[in-house]
């Protein structure tokens, strides 16, 4: 276990590694540097003090050196927009879209496995085959316009929610929550909703998937001939073994929810770290943009690990040192 | 009796699908509308001296001051919304199945040589994929439109670097089985040049899955690129695409003006379902696995 721990830290430390010689090449080799780092309205002379100040007359491994440098002591630049360190204004919007991302997660499951469980029992019936039908939807939807569609129908025509913003957030642990309030929960049934639809669609579908296969096998037979209630057979024994592949796929998942995030917080203008970079991107406010990217892949990186480390304990079948 | 040859027989299988079918027809149309859109489209969105700004944001089924009618309203330029999203299921079309087409390529050929020559240059290739593919496609797309800016070319490098991938994977694991049959051991006997033993011959067999790959790639190109258009990063305002007319449409739904982002969207929601329809049955049909 600790021998596969470590093995799995250099390798974490290696992929990271690699990204930042991707963001590197992408930021200094591809893009100009000089654009990069100074304002576009900077004069010449600024210009000039600039490029001494950072090195960009010095070899280019020296360079990456340097930027490698910064990185480690979390020193990526200062926004051009908004005057303040790359890394701390993404971590001020860090909350926001955590708290989007497991909103949306805990939904798919709520909604995804119950939806799931019925289609699997009843694989030939009305409402089973219509929970299918719609499944296809989920996944052919542009998240964009479903997000569109859900502002037009509830906040437009209805009026029922709020389209924009995050509401009235209050302070748990230091940080702005909007899950704390009911104007906020308001605020994020749409977003949270429209960031759910795929993975609904996803979780229904493996654990339909889950429940057709595992019926059929010896151990529910057994259970049954046991004389085990129905509902202890299916809640306790079957859904053991669904499960696995389900959180598997959810802790997997979490990232591109994450991903994604960007899409449905400029839809909802929810002030997340997506919104913040598709504005940046938008200005080119590139060290913002350097912070984000290092920020997503460190979140990669841990979301896998902790993926496979929980796949441990819920499967005890797998053992990650590879010995029998 | 008409003699059953293999194409007859996929097509005959392929027919079994009635949502299939309808599908395939769809896509059809579809693209025939794409590809005749100068000459169906009751307006060219891009000629100025077509446009009157006097029509613009009017409601579906509203006359022109010229006497024609906008079936599906117009934007804040006057633009009728139908020519708007004949014209821009052009882009859409054309960037979606470029780069699925130009990453098929890319993709098979390193699959193909993984699987092939194996050793350091299978370990690399794969690696390389399995890095790729462990980051969501819409992440990096963003991060390559944020390195090269926007444009037709970069959104279609974007989309092509996001998919090629997926191609790669499925033709090593296809040539990996492909490789070991006797009709490739009798080419090598031959002393074949190695380049046609991998394209003549190994190639037309690992077809079937990356046809199935290339049908579904085609549909998530198409939303990929409309997602990025809709953030402004995608095709310029000169080339709109489905997701620019949605974007564009959706300062304007606040105050009700449904239509301009509403019907683009229904354009692009019936070309991508009908596209993962036909890859759906094309999956069944042409999957050995299932065949008899």
């Amino acid at each position: 276990m600790t021998t596969w721990l470590l093995r799995r830290l250099v390798q974490a430390v290696f992929v990271m590694l690699a990204m930042t010689v991707i963001v590197f090449v992408g930021v200094n080799v591809i893009g100009d540097p000089v654009e990069i780092l100074i304002s576009p309205d900077a004069d010449q002379a600024e210009r000039l003090r600039v490029i001494a100040a950072f090195g960009l007359d010095k070899p280019l491994w020296e360079q990456y050196l340097h930027f490698l440098g910064g990185v480690v002591q979390g020193d990526l630049g200062k926004s051009f927009v908004f005057n303040e360190p790359a890394l701390r204004l993404i971590g001020g919007r860090f909350p926001a879209t955590m708290e989007l991302a497991f909103t949306a997660v805990a939904l798919s499951v709520i909604v995804g496995i119950p939806l799931g469980l019925y289609a699997g029992l009843k694989p030939d019936g009305l409402l089973g085959r219509a929970i299918m039908a719609g499944s296809i939807l989920g996944f052919s939807l542009p998240t964009f316009w479903v997000g569109l569609m859900l502002i037009m129908v509830f906040a437009v025509q209805l009026g029922w929610l709020p389209s924009t913003g995050r509401g009235t957030t209050a302070e748990f642990l230091g940080i702005q929550w909007s899950f704390l309030t009911r104007d906020g929960l308001a605020h994020m049934v749409m977003p949270a909703t429209n960031l759910a639809l795929g993975n609904i669609a996803l979780v229904l579908r493996l654990t339909r998937a889950g429940v057709r296969e595992n019926l059929g096998l010896e151990y529910v037979k057994f259970a049954r001939a046991k004389g085990l209630s129905p509902s202890r057979v299916l809640f306790v024994h079957v859904m053991k073994n669904i499960m696995i592949p389900v959180v598997t796929v959810i802790g997997l998942e979490f990232g591109s929810v994450v991903a994604f995030a960007v899409v449905t917080e400029s839809v909802f203008a929810w002030p997340g770290m997506g919104k913040l970079i598709i504005d940046s991107i938008n200005v080119l406010d590139r060290p913002v943009i350097v912070a984000y990217l290092m920020m997503i892949v460190v979140l990669f990186v841990t979301i896998n690990l902790l993926v496979d480390l929980m796949y441990t304990v819920l499967d005890p079948r797998v053992r990650l040192d590879g010995r029998e | 009796m008409r003699e059953e040859t293999p194409f007859r027989r996929f097509v005959s299988e392929f027919a079994a699908s009635k949502v299939a079918v309808i599908g395939f027809v769809v896509v059809v149309i579809v693209a025939l509308l794409a590809l005749l859109a100068p000459l169906l489209a009751p307006q060219n969105p891009y000629d100025l001296a077509q446009l009157d700004i006097m029509d613009g944001r009017l409601a579906p089924g509203a006359k022109s001051l010229t006497g024609m009618v906008f079936w599906l309203g117009t934007d804040d330029q006057g633009r009728d919304m139908l020519s708007g999203i004949m014209y821009g299921l052009r882009i859409s079309l054309s960037v979606g199945v470029g780069s699925a087409v130009i990453a098929g390529v890319v993709g098979s050929s390193l699959g193909l040589l993984a699987a092939y020559v194996g050793g350091w240059v299978e370990t690399a290739i794969m690696r390389l994929v399995d890095l790729q593919l462990s980051f969501p496609a819409i992440l990096v797309a963003l991060m390559i439109l944020a390195f090269l800016g926007k444009g037709v070319g970069n959104v279609m490098l974007a989309l092509v670097i996001v998919e090629w991938a997926r191609y790669a994977r499925t033709a090593r694991g296809a040539a990996l089985v492909e490789r070991r049959r006797e009709y490739i051991e009798a080419a090598e006997c031959l002393a074949l040049p190695q380049w046609r033993v991998l394209f003549r011959h190994l190639l037309p067999n690992c077809m079937p899955p990356l046809i199935v790959i290339g049908t579904i790639q085609v549909a998530r190109a198409i939303t990929l690129e409309a997602t990025l258009s809709f953030l402004g990063l995608g095709v310029p305002i000169t080339e709109p695409s489905l997701g620019l007319l949605i974007a564009n449409g959706y300062q304007y739904m606040l105050s009700g003006k449904y239509w301009i982002s509403f019907y683009p969207g229904i354009a692009l929601l019936v070309t991508i379902v009908a596209i993962n329809l036909m890859g759906d049955q094309l999956r069944d049909v042409l999957n050995p696995r299932l065949q008899r």
